[in-house]
């Protein structure tokens, strides 16, 4: 029996730890997009000092490492009485820290758009939510998408993170399998092909949205090379 | 939070600058190595730079430094667990650096290479003396802004046994009981270094943009 097969006889471990690791990406993902527009929408209309508060923990958010941010989660929080499974503090951890990241490239990308869009909109009687939602966000997703494909392509890695305070994702199974068998060559080299595999799903799927941006006249930016 | 675990932490904080340091220092020529080699043109030496880089992006380097760490020494290589880092560290940079670096040469000025050519100039000294002093100054922004995605994933390297900044924390609260203090100061070294090296790429961004007229 070779490696190959030792691994393929497994291979049900390996998958289920894909299984979570597109559930972990997924789920954080379209959360962290869907609470990064309202972070904008926030950071650009609200009043008072909300705004700057919200802002100042996006920028703080940005310049912490994603495993340390889930230390502080999973292993700094119990000492306050609030305790999560490694899941939820998974899932909490990427869904804010991804927040704060897109949230700072739909606010770039914010600020390259003309108000008068803004101004006809209100003049047709569009409330800035409405307005927000038909019309500037969609322009942000359009414009942006190359960078905010990036972002996401950092977010799946990040999930590997997870498997240091013991989720049970791709890495962590790939882990415990050379582990048990004694087959690391065989067992990372799957796991590293299986992200390859989803980011390269992600770049098409950004490909296309950029096609799209493009067919309807929208610019195409590209950003310098992020993770 | 004691002496003590100050020390440590300071400590652990000194393991995760020097290797990122040397990773850094490693990846930047390599990355431009790569990015001259694929704009050389070379047939399939170019495929597999691409390949690299797309596997270098989609990789997780926690991933990636148990592959090397453990994989290694089941092809005959032995690897101790700082070597490891430092290599998957180095690897990983590389790979993006390959891109900023090349996104520099392909805006270069034809003319003046033409011009150089025209005076005599070797492609060695044109590449020497007129490229790359110019594409430095370009790609530096650039080239900082990916020290601070490299010094942000590495804590990765904890999951071989490196007792790196993020994962001191641990040895801290395992002697204290206490985990919160230390993980609040080590985020907080984290956040100096890396908030300093974002406010070096904005000068540079703006020296860049003045130079390039």
């Amino acid at each position: 029996m070779t490696k190959w097969d030792i691994l393929w006889n497994h291979r049900e471990m390996i998958l289920e730890g894909f299984k979570n690791t597109l559930i972990l990406f997924i789920v954080s993902a379209v959360a962290a997009f869907l609470l990064s527009s309202l972070i904008v929408l926030t950071i650009r209309t609200g009043r008072g000092p909300f705004g700057r508060v919200i802002r100042i923990v996006v920028d703080g958010m940005r310049m912490l490492p994603f495993l340390i941010y889930a230390y502080i989660l999973y292993y700094g929080l119990p000492s306050l009485g609030i305790r999560f499974d490694a899941w939820t503090a998974g899932f909490i951890a990427l869904i804010t820290y991804h927040a704060a990241y897109f949230a700072e490239i739909l606010r770039g990308t914010w600020a390259t758009l003309s108000t008068g869009q803004a101004e006809a909109a209100r003049a047709h009687g569009f409330t800035t939510f409405k307005m927000y939602r038909r019309i500037i966000l969609p322009q942000l997703v359009l414009r942006a998408a190359p960078v905010l494909g990036n972002q996401l392509i950092i977010c799946l890695k990040d999930t590997a993170f997870l498997s240091i305070i013991t989720v049970r994702e791709l890495t962590a199974a790939a882990s415990a399998v050379q582990s048990q068998y004694f087959i690391p060559f065989e067992a990372f080299i799957v796991a590293i092909g299986l992200y390859w595999v989803t980011s390269m799903s992600i770049e098409a799927l950004v490909a296309r949205v950029g096609f799209v941006a493009e067919s309807k006249g929208l610019g195409y930016k590209r950003d310098t090379v992020r993770r | 939070m004691d002496q003590v675990a100050f020390y440590t932490l300071l400590h652990g904080a000194w393991t995760t600058a020097w290797i990122s340091a040397v990773a850094i220092a490693g990846g930047v020529p390599l990355g431009l190595a790569l990015a001259l080699l694929r704009e050389a043109n070379i047939p399939i030496i170019g495929r597999i730079i691409v390949l690299y880089v797309s596997l270098g992006r989609a990789t997780p380097l926690v991933t990636l430094v148990l592959f090397i760490f453990v994989g290694a020494p089941v092809l005959g290589i032995p690897l101790d667990r700082y070597t490891a880092a430092i290599i998957t560290l180095l690897l990983n940079t590389a790979a993006f650096n390959a891109e900023v670096w090349r996104a520099a040469i392909r805006s270069f000025p034809h003319e003046q290479i033409e011009a150089a050519r025209a005076a005599g100039m070797t492609r060695a000294l044109i590449f020497r003396r007129i490229m790359l002093p110019q594409i430095w100054i370009t790609s530096l922004p650039g080239l900082v802004n990916e020290m601070t995605f490299l010094i942000k994933a590495s804590p990765a390297i904890a999951v071989i046994g490196i007792v790196d900044l993020t994962r001191v924390t641990n040895r801290i609260s395992a002697v204290t009981y206490e985990p919160l203090p230390p993980i609040l100061f080590a985020a907080a070294l984290y956040m100096i270094v890396i908030g300093i090296l974002v406010r070096l790429q904005r000068l540079l961004d703006a020296r860049a943009q003045r130079l390039a007229m």
